[in-house]
């Protein structure tokens, strides 16, 4: 892990928090547009997106407990078996995770030195590229798969109001498919600025979204077992 | 500035209170068991309530007057007392919490009470906008009712089901309740379309009846006399017009009021 | 670490500039208009519900011409009367109480009260605006939506809010559109909030530890994290009500409902689900609405008493536990709702206690008038007025924590008497004093003092005529949500007293006429502002007024004291800067 971590919360009590670095984690903190980077930036981009995170768990807990709710009541729950192809959309998701991380990795080496991480355009290492665009494509991927799903699910005769189980299927599903379309933007966002941003901020950037990333997987797995398993 | 914004407090928290204490306008004049309870505890809260209130605008007023600025004095640098801190907090949290358990046992004593087997059950059911009375009649049972026989234009509100023979001497009526005097009374309530609530302020009952459940109160009315029936959650367009009427009668004529009912069906 | 300044350049371009700014104390102005513009529209709509309580078989033939389905007939219809109380309540809960503290001074001096150049993520914070833009947007369409505007309440309780048309007018379109409204500004306040949260911890200038923070850093910091783990929750019962809507679910809609003599085909949904859902967003709901109220009169009660505020720590503690434990008193607003009897026993407890750190703050307000010079601009009489009425509001609260006594004041004027006093006026009395005390700052100009004390007093005289006797109706057993009371033979009577309530709010209203053109024409024409106007300490007050694009242009603020430092003893000057150098103290 290489320089800025996190401090722990005992300094974050102390006057002067974070050093002199503080100061210019005033300016945005994030390097945007131009802006100098700070070493507090890579906190602050990690803390955004754990916050955000801590969001979107609250909102799937309310759904969680709707769910355990309306089961509780029960009556016309018919639950159906999990439709085989949802195993192969979780490997997908999970490759695609591997994938991020492999691509996250290759910038994780590279030491800026002293004029590179100010100067847009430097080069990015080729595996980042390669492992980016695979993550990219896995995600896609992932998305054609679930819709898929739903297609066979219909082809059945299971609609979203068909009853409750079928119903907590596709809101949960559907929520998580959107929250993965956002993730894909934030990729798609990488692609398209990767030979443009500074290093750091791609390097920022692009450990933010992989955070994320693999929160989505976690929460995919989480949603099959709610889904499918608990009782 | 500083003694009119004083005075303004006082006199505003005097004028509150002081209409309090003369009950202008006051709870409706209690009919039931249990209510007197609450209505205890309620005047034992307002009371605390109000001691509360008053003290702290009187002192706010006065702080605001004996505080004002003058000249080039200097503020005391007065910013931390833990003693007093401490005090304060325990004393309040004694309060609260006091308070909170005293009311837990008004509340548990009404609401935990079962109705006796020998309880005159009637079940109410709202509708947009009207109450729907129903007792079980010479049986003992209500009929066996299906939402798909509701049929308002032919008066059947409940979609009751005449082909259960339970049914047949259930006894319907609409917006118009009568119960014993003294007499544990059993309501089970419900609602056919939305969220509404089965309010009679002198009985001091009030509970949602909610689609999809069955929800009873338990009460004994202690006073003979006629009451109105309101609805207290938002049920829609004429939600302010749902009213229903209560007679309270006694135990004969409540009799002869049923019986009379169920000959005329 | 010269050269700061040319780092951040300031926009020229109008629309960089002014309307997709990314420059933080602009978005605070942007959101104090979206609020002024909301809190005039729902005062509006208030006046039209007093009207039609006050005198209810009246015909207004003036207003029949411009609303000629609303005043069908002569005298306003209760659709009507709902439909200004459905969009009065949603509009000042969520677009004046959680835009104007919050995400409007917040916005505009938090970062620089912790001595940052902007928020954390800039772009982000534009976003958030104009998402809450067009949140508001759509409810002004709901508001003229075909069928008409919603009429569920604020809290739209399902099954009504659910089964669409058949169950009356306005839950057609109108209510799809307050649902589409409310999840938009979900998302808003999300992104606001995270981005608060981020800015505190990890943005502050050097010297500004967490305990040299002002009050108002830690109301707006606890605000945003109820706000950023509450309103997902209702984003949550929002999309699950829409589906119920849109897409044939049952989520909140049991079986065998019959409406209108309609079979409705849904089964097995749960009504109390969604008021779980939805109060368990709505009490820290609350508390997002007046804790920063909270904060700003801590702030502004130890600036004009020339005091420390006392028991700083105890109040920081104290905003803590009321952000914590409101999480956990939901159940209060469910006594009556067929919930379990147990339940009610625990959420009263609970409830009461949050009674406790609200008692401290109260205890701690008065303490920090105690030995003070108090120099009463309005700034300070609103609050002032503030901890008044927040004492005021505040009582009535161990009435309402009660299952027991709630059986009698449950859904009556009493709550909406409580309501009122301590979310609706206490926070906008906080945004009041925020406004008179931080106007120089934002624009450079002050205001003027005579018109606002006389605002102030038409305005606290004014509340508390209208609401302070809403105690005794809803005692009475006045109901609320009744387009008039004057169809139960127990109502009638309470006649007089409704009208004497529409006549102080008309008033009242009347009177904000004069803050607007004060608030205006101060922004123009208002005497000029040094930078420190109030002889206040924290770092706003160290930078010009208004504030450069950068805030602090090419000074690097280094904090030194906390932020009350008044009258210290021996100290040359009655009050020290945050940024004075450390021996100040002592000098
Ligand atoms: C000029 C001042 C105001 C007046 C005259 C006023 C009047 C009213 C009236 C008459 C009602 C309807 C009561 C009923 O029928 O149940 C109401 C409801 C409400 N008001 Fe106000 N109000 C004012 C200011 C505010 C403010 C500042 C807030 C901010 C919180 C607010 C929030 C609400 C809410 C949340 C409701 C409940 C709506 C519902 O039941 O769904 N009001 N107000
Ligand atoms: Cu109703
Ligand atoms: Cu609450």
């Amino acid at each position: 892990m290489p320089a800025a971590t996190i401090p722990a919360t005992g300094d974050l009590l102390r006057p002067g928090a974070g050093g002199p670095g503080a100061g210019d984690g005033s300016f945005g903190g994030d390097g945007d547009g131009g802006r100098r980077p700070s070493p507090r930036a890579r906190q602050t981009h990690r803390l955004g997106i754990w916050l955000g995170l801590a969001s979107v768990t609250m909102l799937f807990l309310g759904l969680t407990s709707a769910f355990i709710v309306r089961e509780k009541l029960g009556g016309e729950w018919a639950e159906f078996a999990m439709p085989p192809l949802l195993v192969v959309n979780t490997l997908v998701l999970l490759a695609s995770s591997a994938a991020l991380e492999r691509s996250k990795r290759a910038l994780a080496g590279i030491v800026p030195s002293g004029a590179r991480p100010a100067v847009s355009g430097v080069e990015v290492p080729p595996a980042y590229n390669t492992w980016l665009l695979a993550a990219v494509a896995l995600g896609l991927l992932f998305l054609v798969g679930q819709a898929v799903a739903w297609q066979q699910l219909s082809a059945r005769g299971i609609y979203l109001s068909t009853n409750p189980h079928s119903s907590f299927f596709y809101t949960l599903t559907g929520m998580h498919g959107l929250h993965l379309l956002g993730g894909l933007v934030a990729l798609g966002y990488l692609t398209a600025w990767r030979g443009r941003l500074p290093l750091l901020a791609l390097r920022r950037r692009t450990e933010a979204t992989a955070i994320y990333w693999h929160f989505m997987d976690g929460l995919w797995v989480y949603l099959l077992l709610l889904l499918f398993v608990w009782k | 500035m500083p003694l009119a914004l004083a005075f303004f407090f006082w006199a505003m928290a005097l004028i509150t209170v002081a209409l309090f204490i003369a009950r202008v306008w006051w709870l409706p004049e209690l009919a039931s068991a249990h209510g007197g309870a609450i209505d205890d505890q309620l005047v034992l809260t307002l009371v605390l309530a109000g001691i509360v209130f008053f003290l702290a605008q009187a002192a706010l007023g006065y702080f605001i007057w004996r505080f004002r600025a003058r000249g080039s004095e200097r503020a005391s640098y007065w910013h931390e007392n833990p003693k007093m801190e401490v005090t304060w907090t325990v004393a309040t949290a004694i309060l609260f919490i006091g308070l909170g358990i005293q009311g837990n046992r008004v509340w548990a004593k009404y609401i935990l009470t079962q109705a006796p087997p020998d309880a005159v059950t009637v079940e109410v059911t709202g509708q947009q906008f009207a109450w729907n009375m129903r007792y079980a009649g010479a049986d003992g049972k209500f009929g066996r009712t299906d939402p798909k026989l509701i049929n308002d234009a032919n008066a059947n509100f409940l979609g009751l089901d005449e082909a259960d023979p339970a049914a047949h001497d259930d006894v319907l009526t609409q917006n118009l309740m009568a119960i014993p005097v003294n007499r544990p009374i059993g309501v089970i309530l419900r609602a056919k379309d939305v969220t509404h609530s089965f309010y009679v302020p002198q009985l001091r009952v009030k509970q949602d009846a909610v689609p999809g459940m069955g929800i009873r109160v338990t009460f004994t009315a202690t006073k003979t006399g006629e009451f109105e029936i309101a609805c207290a959650e938002l049920c829609g367009m004429q939600h302010y017009k749902m009213r229903g009427r209560l007679l309270v009668m006694s135990d004969a004529d409540y009799e002869k009021w049923l019986k009379d009912r169920a000959a005329a069906q | 670490m010269a050269g700061h300044a040319a780092v951040m350049e300031a926009p020229t371009g109008f629309i960089r500039k002014y309307i997709f700014s990314i420059d933080h104390k602009v978005i605070g102005i942007q959101y104090l208009l979206l609020a002024l513009f909301a809190v005039f529209l729902g005062m509006v709509l208030s006046a039209f519900m007093r009207l039609r309580l006050a005198w209810p078989e009246e015909k207004w033939p003036l207003l029949q011409q411009i609303f000629p389905q609303g005043f069908a007939g002569g005298p306003m219809t209760p659709e009507f009367y709902l439909a200004m109380m459905t969009m009065h309540g949603t509009i000042m809960v969520f677009f004046v109480l959680t835009t104007a503290p919050l995400s409007g001074f917040g916005n505009y001096f938090l970062p620089i009260q912790v001595g940052a150049r902007d928020m954390a993520f800039p772009i982000l914070n534009m976003l958030s605006f104009w998402i809450t833009f067009v949140a508001m947007a759509v409810m002004v369409m709901a508001l003229f939506a075909t069928g008409g505007a919603p009429i569920a309440g604020w809290t739209s309780y399902a099954p009504l809010s659910a089964l669409g048309q058949v169950a009356g007018p306005g839950l057609g379109a109108g209510q799809t559109l307050w649902i589409v409204s409310i999840a938009i500004f979900c998302v808003a306040s999300l992104l606001t909030s995270l981005n608060f949260l981020t800015t505190t911890l990890n943005l502050r200038a050097r010297g500004m530890s967490l305990l040299r923070m002002p009050l108002t850093v830690w109301a707006w910091f606890t605000t945003a994290m109820l706000a950023l783990l509450a309103f997902p929750v209702l984003l949550a019962g929002g999309i699950l009500l829409l589906l119920d809507r849109v897409g044939g679910t049952s989520f909140f809609i049991p079986g065998g409902l019959v409406v209108s003599d309609q079979l409705i085909p849904h089964q097995g949904g749960s009504p109390l689900l969604w008021q779980h859902l939805f109060w368990f967003f709505g009490h820290p709901e609350v508390y997002i609405a007046i804790l920063p109220g909270m904060g700003v009169t801590s702030h502004i009660l130890s600036t004009f008493a020339r005091k420390p505020v006392f028991a700083y720590k105890a109040m920081v503690g104290a905003i803590f536990a009321i952000g914590f434990i409101s999480y956990i008193v939901w159940g209060h607003h469910m006594f009556m709702s067929g919930m379990s009897p147990f339940s009610s026993m625990a959420f009263s407890i609970t409830t009461l206690a949050v009674g406790v750190p609200s008692a401290i703050k109260t205890f701690n307000w008065l303490a920090t008038l105690w030995g003070g010079q108090i120099r009463f601009t309005s700034s300070m009489l609103y609050a002032l007025g503030f901890v008044s009425l927040f004492v005021s509001g505040g009582v009535t609260g161990m009435l309402l924590a009660q299952p027991a006594v709630d059986v009698a004041l449950h859904d009556t004027y009493f709550v909406v008497a409580h309501f009122h006093i301590i979310m609706g006026v206490a926070a906008i009395f906080g945004i009041f004093a925020g406004l008179h005390f931080w106007f120089p700052k934002m624009f450079g100009r002050m205001m003027d003092e005579r018109l606002g004390k006389i605002h102030f007093w038409i305005t606290i005289a004014g509340v508390y005529a209208i609401f302070m006797p809403m105690h005794y109706l809803g005692v009475a057993g006045a109901l609320r949500r009744y387009a008039q009371l004057t169809e139960f033979d127990f109502l009638r009577p309470m006649q007089p007293l409704h009208q004497f309530i529409t006549v102080a709010a008309f008033v009242t209203i009347a009177a904000q006429l004069i803050f607007v053109f004060n608030f205006f024409y101060s922004m123009f024409k208002g005497k000029r502002a040094g930078a420190n106007p109030w002889e206040a300490t924290t770092l706003e007050w160290i930078i010009p007024s208004p504030p450069p694009h950068d805030n602090f242009g090419p000074i690097e603020p280094v904090v030194n004291h906390g932020p009350y430092e008044y009258s210290v003893p021996g100290a040359a000057k009655d009050h020290i800067m945050q940024t004075a150098p450390a021996e100040e103290a002592r000098r």
